[in-house]
């Protein structure tokens, strides 16, 4: 007789009338390829764990997103906040599609340079510009956002060594009714500290002030937040405008949309109730086209969006090491990731599905991953069918700074694939190995020898 | 090993336990194996039914037969008897 698959027992206490905080049946339904490549052959052929990133879900989100935002406004521009996930692949799939690139190091400048991307379509944000990066941003006509005034004398400086005449922009932080404030970046619109900045450029008349940055905090849910913003940077040009007579080329409102992932405590799903590109674009768009600009001085709208526009193309590939019952009678699973390499676990209630076929009958569990610490849950309460050692899992949603932000602890950072248009996997990040890291260090010549 | 006499077990794998009021659901090899235990099989009678039934290997019928009938013990569906 032929034998059936084999599942392990299991007993559930059913809860009758509580709302279910475990999730939903679509929840551990099971993934078994992505974009049609199958998640067995890519364990098998890249190894577990493995990040996978669908190149299709990129550059239809992306699209969707440039959609909601053209039909709004005449002038758009994304430029990809690098940040966010800075794998050349990755990057070059949005150059392509158009867009510019949003940095924040010299580290990230000179990866878009050698992205291929000219110097007068990065934008460059952030506290932390070196001398060498300001000199390389200034020849190369760069968009320097300003951060704060020592930055902004550096750059008068320079000028006069260089005799070049930066185009910049000044971030603007201001109140826009969510809280906590971002007001460490950039300058305060409400105490009047970007007026004085925006003042003072101008009237040393060293550089060309061409645009207004604002960012105004990230995984934003409101989007009215963003209607205020532009208000807010709106009136800053108006009033540049009557006291200068000068026009600013640009409005730049950063990042800061929502992705489709479930914020931790949330009873809902991220998907089901996030914004939309559209309920951004409608309040942001509205916002400019109500206020002072006549029809030829409308501003071009720059966005640099990150999580939003790469969160849901990123998928996590893992394998099951273990099942245990804790002392107080949960089961736990542990897989061969932590949250050395997800970080984001820390803050989404990540969706997990497994990825070979189960019955429907399912246990509650809670997700750790491989570290030898106590910090590294993966999810606290899940619910999914009985997985055994060597199972599959897909964690979902992943792409947004997990790959810039995972640390290199206990065990290498992992492959990352990218699956093409045509259901292709391509290798894009090898995983780092032994030689590799050991290829970084240096032991003193007295210390390479011991007897024990 | 021994399945409470009140448990009620439906053909679905929905478990009653009138006692503590609770309900449960179990799978259907979850089932087979509850069956086995109200008809007081021993843990061999059941390791050999289960080998010959399903693809899996003794050491997996053992670890997860024990963490089985612990959660049926913390549940009160099933009681220690020697
Ligand atoms: C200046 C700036 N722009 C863009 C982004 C991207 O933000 P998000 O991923 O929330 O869209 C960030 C992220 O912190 C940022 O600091």
């Amino acid at each position: 007789m032929e034998k059936i698959r084999y599942e392990r027992p299991v007993i559930k206490k059913l809860n009758t009338g509580v709302m279910n905080k475990y999730g939903t049946r679509t929840e551990y339904a099971p993934v078994t390829n992505i974009d049609g490549a199958k998640v067995k052959d890519l364990i098998g052929e890249f190894g577990s764990p493995l990040f996978v990133m669908s190149e299709q879900t990129i550059r239809k989100t992306y699209k969707d997103a440039v959609r909601a935002f053209t039909t709004r406004y005449p002038k758009v521009q994304f430029a990809w906040s690098y940040k966010t996930h800075y794998n050349n692949a990755i990057c070059s799939v949005f150059h392509q599609e158009g867009s510019w690139s949003e940095v924040v190091s010299g580290f990230e400048y000179n990866k878009a340079l050698l992205n291929g991307v000219p110097g007068n379509k990065i934008i460059f944000n952030g506290p932390d510009k070196t001398d060498e990066d300001l000199i390389l941003a200034i020849n190369n006509e760069s968009m320097i956002h300003i951060d704060h005034l020592d930055e902004l004398y550096r750059i008068i400086e320079l000028t006069d060594e260089l005799k070049k005449r930066p185009k910049v922009a000044i971030r603007v932080n201001m109140d826009t009714g969510v809280y906590p404030m971002w007001d460490r970046f950039g300058f305060n619109y409400e105490s009047g500290q970007a007026w004085d900045a925006i003042n003072k450029i101008i009237l040393t008349d060293k550089m060309d002030l061409i645009g207004l940055h604002t960012h105004i905090g990230t995984f934003m849910l409101t989007p009215s937040a963003y209607a205020l913003a532009a208000t807010k940077l709106s009136d800053l040009a108006f009033h540049i405008k009557s006291k200068f007579g000068k026009n600013i080329t640009y409005i730049d409102m950063g990042g800061g949309f929502a992705s489709r992932n479930t914020l931790k405590g949330s009873y809902l799903m991220g998907a089901d109730t996030v914004p939309t590109f559209d309920d951004y674009a409608e309040a942001i768009c509205s916002a400019l086209l109500n206020s002072e600009y006549s029809k030829e001085d409308l501003p071009l709208l720059i966005l640099e969006s990150g999580r939003s526009l790469v969160d849901e193309a990123g998928f996590l590939l893992g394998t099951v090491l273990a099942n245990k019952r804790l002392s107080d009678g949960r089961k736990a699973t542990i897989m061969d990731f932590g949250v050395n390499i997800l970080f984001t676990s820390f803050w989404y209630e990540h969706k997990i599905s497994p990825a070979q076929e189960f019955s429907h009958y399912t246990e509650d569990s809670v997700i750790y991953g491989p570290l030898c610490m106590n910090i590294d849950v993966i999810r606290e309460n899940i619910t999914l069918p009985p997985m055994k050692k060597g199972d599959n899992v897909v964690v979902h949603t992943v792409g947004a700074y997990n790959m810039t932000q995972w640390m290199q602890f206990i065990a290498m950072r992992p492959n990352i694939v990218m699956i093409d248009m045509d259901g292709k996997p391509h290798l894009i990040r090898k995983k780092e190995t032994l030689e590799y890291m050991n290829s970084l260090e240096i032991t003193p010549e007295y210390l390479k020898s011991f007897k024990l | 090993m021994k399945i409470k006499k009140n448990v009620a077990i439906s053909e679905s794998g929905f478990i009653f336990n009138p006692t503590s009021g609770d309900s449960f659901s179990t799978n259907p090899i979850g089932l087979e194996i509850i069956r086995m235990l109200k008809d007081e099989k021993s843990k061999d009678e059941i390791r050999k039914y289960i080998l010959s039934k399903y693809m899996t290997d003794d050491s997996t019928f053992e670890k997860d037969y024990y963490d089985f009938v612990m959660m049926l013990q913390t549940n009160q569906v099933a009681e220690e008897i020697e």
